[in-house]
């Protein structure tokens, strides 16, 4: 772990378990996130990121572990940390027959200093839903909203379960546009996601969970990086014969792993030079197997996550 | 059918955090204000709330003329006591509950969770919000009953002890079935208990008409409010009986509500 001064930490988390009857939704937990920056929390469905965010946010008592956030105690200590988050739940939250605007104007009027809400509208894109019962909002309107409620109060530090789910390619890159603009005023942004684009391109720091545990941290070029290791990705036309992947493995011999990601697809993973990919070639004719592509590339989050997990990061 | 938005991302520093909460005082009204506008604003609420009583009040007056029921007091006299009563019972008691049950559903109070409202913030909001329609139901059925020649005692302070305790324990009751049912199961038994105690609750007849059945009745919170407000209405007087019927009432639902409801 990094030695950042306490002070610096917007949210320290540790070994938390959570439990919903006999199932563990988190197993001895623990991480940081820093003042200031976009934190992701990447994994599947079911992996606990909902749990440890709703835990962050004093929606639930920790069966076991301490969780601060902005040095607080969220559950013995929520009211006065509430007054400086900001919360955009995944789904929901308002009345039915509310129009747009007036809940926006509505959850402003219980901040002290808030932002303009005509300016969150404009910035957001909700003018032409500004007098729209919110049951009859699209889903990337709902959302929109749900992240204008989050961000009206000036907090602090916003927690955003799944902020771009719903939203069409455009309007997901003016939302990225401005949970950039929210670190660079200073605001401390706690994000979680399944698009590996969305974590790749927005976090300072990726922190990747499954089954409730945390698999590894880091930045996006850390955990990319990962040595000098670059992948080759190889997909056929005809499935694979059985057993393909330990052939394959023998065939490159040390230094190299081989994962098959699906009946048509695996991934070669060590160092991406011309004897490996020579090899590969090789295995292929040896094989009677018919490449339909084959790319050299650097790692990407999706196969981190799967060397991780031995799965797919897929929704 | 989103459009883009137009403008550019906005200056450096917008959202520089500055955060706080408004005064405890300003939250709740504004909550009350929204809660009250919202209810008035559905149709069905509306129905329930002014259209229903007004219904009851004139088919009460015309149908004890035909039937020949006779009273103490001019059937105006008597009926709009208990229409007013049943005004009070229908916004406290069902409307409370169906909008707090679907609030529940559609993560409203989920969502205010994480505001800077607290949970008592809220409830007083609502209860404020409760008055706010209950004065809006009292000043139309007062007007119309009026013009039908009602002629009210001078029983203010009765008045004034009957709705609130009233409110108090509808209220406290339509939280405890909001908070432990789904939401169309609470629409659907806050909608059936209304109609039972309309019509069996010794709210709009006096309990004087349940013959044997009256003392039974009178332990209802319909009946005592029923009465608190008639002997408020009819003789000016302050009925503690029926208050403290009312109050125990709001004791166990509140009680009750406290260890049953859960806010998701």
């Amino acid at each position: 772990m990094s030695a950042v001064p306490a002070s610096d930490l917007a949210v320290e988390v540790d070994d938390l378990t959570m439990r919903y009857a006999d199932k563990v939704a988190l197993d001895a937990l623990s991480l940081t996130v820093e003042r200031g920056s976009i934190t992701a929390v990447l994994g599947p469905n079911g992996a606990g990121k909902t749990t440890l965010l709703e835990t962050c946010e004093g929606y639930r008592h920790q069966h076991s572990g301490t969780v601060r956030v902005l040095g607080l105690d969220p559950v013995r200590q929520r009211k006065d940390l509430l007054p400086r988050i900001g919360v955009m739940l995944q789904g929901g939250g308002a009345w039915s027959g509310v129009r747009a605007m007036e809940m926006l104007r509505h959850i402003a009027s219980l901040h002290a200093h808030p932002l303009d809400p005509q300016m969150l509208s404009d910035c957001l894109g909700l003018d032409d839903c500004a007098r729209t019962p919110y049951r009859r909002l699209s889903g990337g309107q709902q959302q929109r909203l749900n992240l204008a409620m989050a961000l009206v109060g000036r907090p602090e530090l916003v927690f955003v379960d799944e902020p771009t789910a719903g939203m069409d390619p455009a309007v997901r890159r003016t939302t990225w546009d401005l949970l950039a603009q929210l670190r660079t005023d200073g605001v401390t942004v706690v994000l979680t996601t399944h698009y590996m684009d969305e974590a790749e391109r927005l976090a300072d720091r990726i922190h990747i969970l499954d089954h409730g545990r945390l698999v590894t941290s880091g930045s996006p070029l850390e955990l990319t990086r990962g040595g000098r290791m670059s992948t080759i990705r190889l997909v056929v036309t005809r499935p694979f014969p059985a057993g393909a992947h330990e052939s394959l493995r023998v065939a490159l011999g040390p230094g190299t792993d081989v994962t098959q990601l699906d009946e048509l697809s695996l991934v070669v993973t060590g160092p991406a030079d011309a004897s490996t990919l020579a090899r590969v070639s090789r295995w292929c004719e040896e094989n009677d197997v018919l490449p339909e592509s084959l790319t050299l590339g650097q790692r990407t989050l999706e196969d981190v996550f799967l060397e991780l997990t031995g799965r797919e990061l897929t929704p | 059918m989103s459009t883009l938005p137009t403008r550019p991302a906005s200056a450096v520093g917008t959202f520089t955090p500055r955060p706080g909460a408004a005064p405890m005082a300003r939250q709740v009204l504004a909550q009350a204000r929204m809660e009250a506008r919202l209810m008035l604003r559905n149709g069905e609420q509306l129905l329930l709330a002014v259209v229903v009583p007004l219904i009851v009040l004139v088919g009460a007056v015309q149908g004890s003329d035909r039937l020949g029921l006779s009273f103490d007091h001019p059937a105006i006299d008597v009926f709009t006591p208990g229409v007013l009563a049943l005004a009070v019972m229908s916004t406290s008691f069902t409307s409370l509950a169906i909008a707090t049950g679907f609030e529940r559903r559609y993560g409203v109070i989920k969502r205010l969770g994480t505001s800077p409202l607290s949970r008592s913030g809220l409830l007083v909001g609502k209860v404020i919000a409760l008055a706010l329609v209950e004065l809006v139901q009292v000043v139309v059925i007062s007007l119309v009953a009026l013009t039908m020649g009602w002629q009210p005692a001078a029983g203010l302070l009765g008045v004034l002890l009957a709705v609130l305790a009233g409110t108090a324990a509808f209220a406290a009751l339509g939280l405890l079935v909001a908070g432990s049912l789904r939401a169309e199961a609470t629409l659907a038994a806050a909608n059936l208990i209304y109609l039972l105690l309309m019509s069996a609750g010794a709210v709009v007849l006096p309990i004087s008409a349940y013959g044997g059945f009256g003392d039974v009745v009178r332990w209802l919170p319909s009946g005592a409010l029923g009465e608190a407000m008639r002997g408020a209405l009819l003789d000016g007087t302050v009925q503690l009986r029926d208050l403290g019927v009312l109050l125990v009432w709001a004791l166990i639902g509140g009680v009750a509500t406290a260890r049953t409801f859960s806010w998701e």
